[in-house]
């Protein structure tokens, strides 16, 4: 008998998101930054999958496909500019990049 | 505790050490695997929650393909050891409790909301795993012009990472 309320995995989901906004806020490299990112988008896609599951509809685990789709997007375009970043930049570090700061 | 409680308990704790090693970890490419034992045990968690497709889309794609790009732009750049900052006062003494308080908050209100304590069963009951044809149905029928919206995003994502990755001439 398995027996695990939708509860569980939403309060799992919330804590991998707060974790990823943590990283998201603390850490300095860009890569990083990126991957906290990913992160918050997986905890957001554990939600998608565990509602479908609690309502026994099916446009939950679709909402996960796009998601994932724009991810992919997301993570080429992204890496690209990071990699340009590193070649105009010398560094990782986003303290680095302040062109937009006052 | 029955197996699928135990499998739980696992990779949830498999997935939130993978987060806190995300966080803690000095050299991005620690990071980088530790974001793919998160996602991992995310996917033996969709296969608990009856999403065998979605399971393997995420171990494809996500862990294949997303993290190898990531991996690869990791060793492409020679990523070294990031710098450490200082945090403000404020984050550490103000923030961390607080969000823990929000997020102890949301559990209580998570685990009696009449949505939360829906049982979710499905491991190992085929006709109540989420049947791969239907899915496909769903995505190609209902929600056919986000699909192919999606494709003309990817175009444009493709185009865009080559535009900004080429050299200056």
């Amino acid at each position: 008998m398995s027996a695990i309320p939708i509860s569980w995995y939403l309060v799992l989901s919330a804590v991998l998101f707060g974790l990823g906004v943590v990283a998201f806020v603390f850490k300095r490299n860009v890569i990083t930054i990126f991957m906290s990112i990913e992160l918050m988008l997986n905890a957001v896609n554990l939600a998608f999958v565990a509602f479908a599951r609690a309502r026994g509809a099916l446009d939950g685990l679709v909402f996960v496909f796009f998601v994932i789709v724009v991810a992919a997007a997301e993570a080429a375009v992204g890496l690209a500019i990071v990699i340009m970043l590193a070649q105009h930049r010398e560094s990782l570090n986003v303290e680095r990049v302040n062109l937009l700061k006052l | 505790m029955s197996v699928p409680i135990i499998m739980f308990f696992a990779c949830a704790l498999l997935a939130v050490l993978g987060a806190v090693l995300l966080i803690l970890a000095r050299e991005p490419i620690h990071s980088a695997l530790a974001l793919v034992l998160v996602m991992m045990s995310l996917a033996v968690l969709y296969l608990l929650l009856g999403a065998p497709f979605v399971a393997a889309v995420q171990i494809i794609v996500y862990a294949g393909a997303i993290m190898v790009l990531f991996v690869f732009v990791i060793m492409l750049l020679n990523a070294g050891v990031e710098e450490r900052t200082d945090f403000s006062k404020i984050a550490k003494w103000v923030g961390v409790p607080l969000g823990f308080f929000l997020l102890l908050v949301t559990a209580v209100y998570l685990l009696h909301s009449s949505i939360g304590t829906t049982i979710a069963t499905g491991v190992g009951a085929a006709n109540q795993a989420a049947d791969t044809r239907e899915l496909s149905q769903q995505l190609f029928r209902q929600y056919l012009f986000p699909f192919e919206a999606t494709s003309i995003l990817i175009l444009i994502a493709i185009l865009g990472a080559l535009v900004l990755a080429r050299k200056d001439e």
